[in-house]
């Protein structure tokens, strides 16, 4: 019974204000996960822990609360005929492999460089791979712009081409999202690498959906949809381990997935009026702000490892609660984009309606 | 006049399971330390937290999809009108 206790006291008292909180904020990370697949994890876990939540338990009820999103989100993408269910669920066993091994990678940089070096491996992960991946999106997204063709269908990247093209014998599995056979040596790798970011970063999606676009050749719609695939198969996995540690506060779960199974709703909605290339904006928008918002972190974790002089306390301060806004911020802007997308298409279609009635 | 604005929303349903979603809440809030003190104990105990995230993603789930319709919120309807 003492060891209960012990392990409930690690739970937080709830009150009026902190569920209101964790709601809208659980509201926003759904409204861009619907959307883009992903995202909205990485402002949960701090957003948890500035309530006092310990990070471990952040993590675990952040976890609990992504899979049963991701269902609803791709049980509601699925009827707008969107999601690969093959491609996101072999890609998301290879994705739970990742995580595991990601995981693993943490504990041992943990238990060699401390706190500071497990932090500064994952802020240094966050800048390299969302400064690549981001920049990549979000040029490719103002190519399509500038070029006007913005409303004709997407083109396969050669590499994605290079890759449907190859054909290794009793590897080949037929993926509707792509109409094409491809090997799954291919998908294996990629699954993988979305499990370890899942695990370093807590969004597996920013390299999931970007390699189901560009290595693979799905189209933006079907590879953000097939992403809550993914996310659920990882998110189920991930909470069972840490549901058996004990380390999940439902109530916390629940609580931000009452405000998230709106905005997943929302999000998936979304999608049916916007133009695919939005996929990429929103993707690519907040990729890149957060990176901003790690790298500002950075000369934190040098200064406690003592690569750098130590900085001052209200450095370290201003630091800190800068980057924790700007991490906020993108989301706040990626959300801002949807509900902007559904507004202009709904009164697009409104006046299409009017249109098509006065000419009948 | 339009289809949508002929179509019945599905209100009663809404609030139907409004109600359903609002008493699983009511209850989880309400147990809480003895929820808290059963889900972490680890173990096969696992079981549970994820039993309830199956369980509240379903009604809630269906909660919310039926709040935006019954709203008019809706998916972008397809042009296609033929092929029933």
């Amino acid at each position: 019974m003492h060891d209960i206790a012990k392990e409930a006291a690690n739970f937080i008292n709830l009150d009026v204000i902190n569920i209101i909180y964790l709601f809208v904020v659980g509201f926003v990370g759904g409204l861009v996960s619907g959307f883009i697949g992903s995202g909205g994890a990485f402002v949960l876990t701090p957003g948890m822990m500035s309530l006092g939540v310990p990070g471990l338990v952040a993590v675990a009820s952040n976890m609990c609360h992504k899979f049963p999103k991701a269902l609803v989100g791709a049980i509601k993408r699925a009827k707008y005929g969107q999601v690969d269910i093959k491609l996101g669920i072999i890609m998301g066993i290879s994705a739970e492999a990742g995580v595991l091994y990601g995981a693993h990678i943490q504990q041992n940089i943990k238990s060699a460089f401390g706190d500071a070096g497990s932090n500064l491996y994952v802020s240094v992960s966050f800048v390299v791979i969302l400064a690549i991946v981001g920049g990549f999106v979000l040029r490719d997204a103002w190519k399509t712009y500038r070029s006007g063709s913005t409303h004709e269908e997407e083109k396969l990247t050669r590499l994605a081409k290079w890759v449907q093209s190859i054909n290794i014998p009793g590897t080949m599995v037929y993926f509707k999202s792509l109409n094409a056979k491809i090997s799954v040596l291919f998908t294996i790798p990629l699954g993988f690498a979305t499990g370890m970011l899942a695990a370093t970063i807590a969004v597996g999606g920013f390299i999931g959906v970007p390699s189901m676009i560009y290595v693979l050749g799905a189209p933006s719609l079907m590879a953000s949809a097939s992403e809550l695939v993914i996310a659920f198969v990882m998110g189920l996995g991930g909470s069972l381990k840490y549901a058996m540690g004990g380390l999940v506060d439902i109530r916390l779960a629940m609580i931000i997935l009452a405000g998230s199974l709106f905005g997943i709703q929302l999000g998936a909605i979304g999608t049916t009026y916007v133009k695919p290339f939005m996929i990429k904006v929103v993707m690519g928008v907040i990729m890149v702000i957060v990176l901003f918002s790690r790298a500002l972190m950075v000369p934190v974790y040098l200064a406690q490892l003592g690569v750098i002089e130590t900085l001052g306390e209200t450095t370290v301060k201003v630091l800190k609660n800068t980057s924790f806004a700007i991490m906020i911020m993108a989301v706040l802007i990626g959300a801002f984009i949807v509900l902007r997308a559904i507004w202009q298409g709904r009164r697009a279609e409104k006046v299409a309606t009017k249109e098509a009635i006065s000419h009948s | 006049m339009s289809q949508d604005k002929t179509k019945k929303r599905p209100v009663v349903k809404t609030l139907l399971i409004g109600m359903i979603s609002i008493a699983l809440y009511t209850a989880l809030l309400l147990n809480q330390d003895i929820i808290n003190s059963t889900f972490a104990r680890g173990g096969l105990y696992a079981l549970l937290p994820i039993a309830t995230a199956f369980i509240f993603s379903f009604i809630h789930g269906s909660f919310t999809g039926n709040f935006w319709t019954s709203l008019g919120i809706e998916a972008k309807k397809r042009k296609k009108t033929e092929g029933k």
